[in-house]
């Protein structure tokens, strides 16, 4: 028996204003984003300067490009604008996933959620008609699509769905939830904040409560927002979370990309508000291009895209849940970590030394971690597993090379997690040198030892 | 349409009003008073020893007039006497790279070590030379003095020689006079400075990149990891080299002082963590009644008590750093890997339950 609710028609059109809105503004923010890292130097510092840069497994072919790095930003700057105003929009939308997703896989010390959250929007844009609508590309074939079809804006929506509920589901642990773990940590260290700084911001209840209340409304935010009835106060709190976290934590565009990225969920007339202002008082022009109404894409691409959309949502559905494949605890191994909305949740710290042995000697040295890494590089490989092992294999080669014989690299490593003490990391006693990168479970991370165990999903 | 826009503005306002600085001060409830510890240390650990410093350095350069005016054994034995007092005093403010001393790179100035015995030998030579040069760093200070009041010759009566008959006796008594002035002159300003400065540097307490209380805590750690653990044990012990270096060690001329400057460095720096004023046992409030107040007492015991078990094996260590590496450096390398646990619990424990960072990468976090 098929429900009304569990139906979906794939032939329901619907207006296209949301759509070109989000197109314009994603490319926007997107070219803020580069202007602002560019501007900020971090370009040179986080590409450019270091001598070594960790990659992620499978992807060791994609590196920085020396002093072409920002022939590479230039790229991807100029291509967001194109996707903003919509000019040669599947090419521009094209060169723009794929210089953004090479500039993050250039080195994964920078990893975070956000970017990776861009890397998958503009995937999924490249498949959509953003350009059928108010757009430079409508404009100059003189024809304009008013709708297209439904299933195109909710896929964008499914997407921001799954980052703020699994970002909820994420949350849902003994640390976050009954330790207030890491608020707990971070909230006071705001002391300098004025008004709530030493007031707040030191109070026990209020790490509880922000807990809390962060866990529900990243669970709850994505239906309030598909009703109808509660849209406008789940935009309330949208911008409310986003601009609070903004102040507390040094998180750049990412919550103005989320502000915008949600007027999505809006009704297109707000949408068709927006494009009428930015005609009459911006762009201040009268031509109109043919209205062909309704957008349809190819009967023969139809269904091989909506396919193809649709095997990406329910990846993304399933990608977080992969941790559950390893042994151990997550938050410790970080085995599965990555890619799943695992945002905020620890205060994680280490201090992590390699010793180079030689194996038949047994003469040894330790190695000086700022000589091969930038400090930011070192704080980031010094509690993840993965960073430690690439690194180790840099080094085993790097004085392999320099005529030292029998190298054998060992580690000395001690995490501190959640507020517990620091404890060690890495059996010492065994050759990562010998250790090969994959997917498959590290038996050489010592296992979590503390009696202040996580529960949770 | 105004309408709609309202509680925008509203929240908006509500938004700035939070972010934007006011004028009172907060009203500080049961929190950790930041300045207050600033305060302590400033008054009872930086400027006590600053002062001491000061007045030991004013009397070794009178020791060193003495000597070069009237080169002999008593005003020898003298300058290396006054020579050590202030190289112990030394051990309780290189730490502090704050203000002028950061900005004047202090410590670059008086204990780099080990001493580039060419270059000072050569600038002795040609008596041509300029003390503010980067390239000097390793040929004066207290290892330069080192050298000159016990190395240059075998015994007392070789390095009198220097100072007396040798043909460039007069260039080794001006590098004397010399090194004396560039410290004694970097030390005044130092001080100084500091003292005239002493209330921004008791007020800077906001968790910022440049707040004295953020440096001071980043200063500290690195002093411990590098001017304590790694230059006076670790280097020499070979930690870092396929061998040992024992010529490596701090004041090697001398010789037989290297564990009694280790040790009163050690003493800094416990008397740092736990607010112990300077030359007094009287304890005011430091880094270990912040760990208290952040419910992370554990943490400053663990602290104390390695610190404790590192003093005690460094007691068991030979007077001369360099005798004790070439007969056991065994001995060595555990206090060094004694000391190593206090870096983690320093580095990783300490600063994560303060939220600050090691550095300061400025980029997002998520």
């Amino acid at each position: 028996m098929r429900n009304k609710y569990f139906k979906y028609n794939f032939n329901t059109q619907t207006k296209a204003a949301p759509l070109a809105v989000f197109r314009l503004l994603f490319g926007l923010m997107m070219f803020g984003s580069i202007i602002r890292f560019w501007a900020n130097g971090w370009i040179d510092k986080l590409y450019i300067q270091p001598k070594f840069f960790f990659s992620y497994y499978g992807f060791e072919w994609i590196k920085p490009l020396g002093n072409y790095t920002y022939l590479l930003f230039l790229v991807c700057g100029i291509s967001s604008i194109f996707v903003a105003i919509g000019y040669k929009y599947r090419l521009a939308i094209i060169t723009f996933f794929l210089s953004f997703t090479y500039i993050e896989l250039m080195d994964k010390t920078t990893y975070l959620n956000h970017y990776y959250f861009i890397s998958l929007l503009s995937f999924l844009l490249i498949f959509l008609p953003a350009n059928a609508y108010f757009s430079v590309d409508a404009f100059q074939k003189k024809k304009q699509f008013s709708y297209v079809p439904k299933w195109t804006i909710d896929s964008v929506k499914i997407l921001l769905g799954i980052v703020y509920f699994y970002a909820g589901l994420a949350k849902i642990n003994s640390d976050w939830l009954f330790r207030a773990m890491p608020l707990k940590i971070w909230l006071p260290s705001k002391y300098d904040l004025p008004f709530i700084g030493e007031t707040i911001m030191q109070q026990d209840w209020f790490f509880y409560a922000m807990s809390w209340a962060g866990m529900l409304y990243d669970l709850a935010i994505p239906f309030l927002l598909l009703y109808k009835r509660t849209r406008l106060f789940a935009f309330f709190m949208v911008v409310f979370f986003h601009i609070f976290t903004r102040i507390l934590f040094p998180i750049g565009m990412f919550p103005f990309i989320m502000i915008v990225s949600t007027l999505v969920f809006f009704d297109a007339s707000l949408h068709e508000k927006i494009i009428r202002f930015i005609r009459s008082y911006i762009l201040k022009s009268k031509t109109i291009v043919q209205d062909f109404k309704e957008y349809h894409f190819l009967k023969a691409k139809r269904k091989g895209i909506i396919l193809f959309v649709g095997s990406f949502l329910l990846l993304q559905i399933l990608i977080p849940w992969r941790y559950l494949l390893y042994p151990g605890e997550l938050f410790w191994t970080e085995e599965g970590y990555r890619f799943s909305w695992r945002v905020m949740l620890m205060e994680k710290a280490g201090s992590t030394n390699f010793k180079i042995v030689n194996l038949k000697t047994g003469s040894s040295f330790v190695v000086d971690n700022t000589d091969f890494l930038t400090s930011f590089q070192e704080k980031q490989m010094s509690f993840q597993p993965d960073f430690i092992l690439e690194y180790a294999h840099y080094l085993g080669d790097h004085f392999t090379k320099q005529g030292h014989e029998n190298v054998g690299v060992f580690v000395e490593s001690y995490v501190a997690l959640n507020g517990r003490m620091s404890t060690k990391y890495i059996n010492s006693k065994v050759d990562l040198f010998q250790k090969k990168q994959s997917f498959k479970h590290k038996e050489w991370v010592l296992p979590f030892s503390s009696e202040i165990k996580i529960k949770g999903i | 349409m105004f309408k709609k826009f309202l509680p925008f503005a509203f929240l908006i306002a509500i938004i700035y009003a939070c972010s934007s600085t006011t004028e009172n001060e907060p009203e500080i409830e049961d929190n950790f008073n930041r300045s207050e510890m600033l305060q302590n240390i400033a008054d009872n650990i930086i400027i006590p020893a600053y002062t001491d410093f000061s007045t030991k350095l004013t009397n070794l350069k009178t020791a060193g007039e003495t000597f070069t005016t009237t080169p002999n054994q008593v005003n020898l034995e003298a300058l290396r006497t006054s020579w050590f007092t202030a190289y112990k005093v030394w051990q309780h403010i290189e730490m502090f790279d704050i203000g002028k001393a950061e900005t004047l790179q202090y410590k670059f100035y008086m204990n780099i070590y080990p001493l580039t015995v060419a270059d000072v030998e050569a600038n002795i030579s040609t008596g041509n030379y300029d003390l503010n040069s980067v390239n000097n760093h390793d040929a004066q200070g207290f290892p330069a003095l080192d050298y000159l009041l016990n190395g240059v010759g075998a015994t007392d009566a070789e390095i009198l020689e220097k100072y007396t008959t040798a043909t460039n006796k007069d260039n080794y008594r001006n590098y004397i006079t010399d090194v004396l002035n560039q410290m004694n002159s970097l030390t005044q300003q130092v001080v100084a400075d500091f003292k005239s400065n002493k209330a921004t540097f008791v007020n800077s307490v906001s968790n910022t990149a440049t707040s004295s209380f953020n440096k001071l805590v980043n200063d500290y750690i690195f002093y411990y990891e590098k001017g304590l653990r790694a230059n006076k044990f670790g280097i020499p012990a070979g930690v870092f080299s396929t061998d040992p270096l024992p010529e490596k060690v701090e004041a090697f001329y001398k010789n037989d002082v290297s564990k009694e400057l280790a040790l009163e460095a050690l003493k800094a720096v416990i008397n740092i963590f736990e607010g112990t004023h300077y030359n007094n046992t009287t304890k005011g409030i430091s880094y270990k009644n912040y760990l208290e107040s952040l419910e992370r007492a554990d943490i400053g015991s663990a602290i104390s008590n390695q610190l404790a078990t590192a003093k005690s094996t460094i007691n068991l260590l030979d007077n001369s750093f360099s005798i004790q590496i070439e007969s056991d450096n065994v001995k060595m390398t555990k206090s060094y890997d004694e000391l190593q646990k206090v870096t983690v619990l320093l580095k990783v424990d300490m600063l994560q339950a303060f939220n600050i960072n090691v550095d300061y990468v400025d980029a997002d976090g998520d």
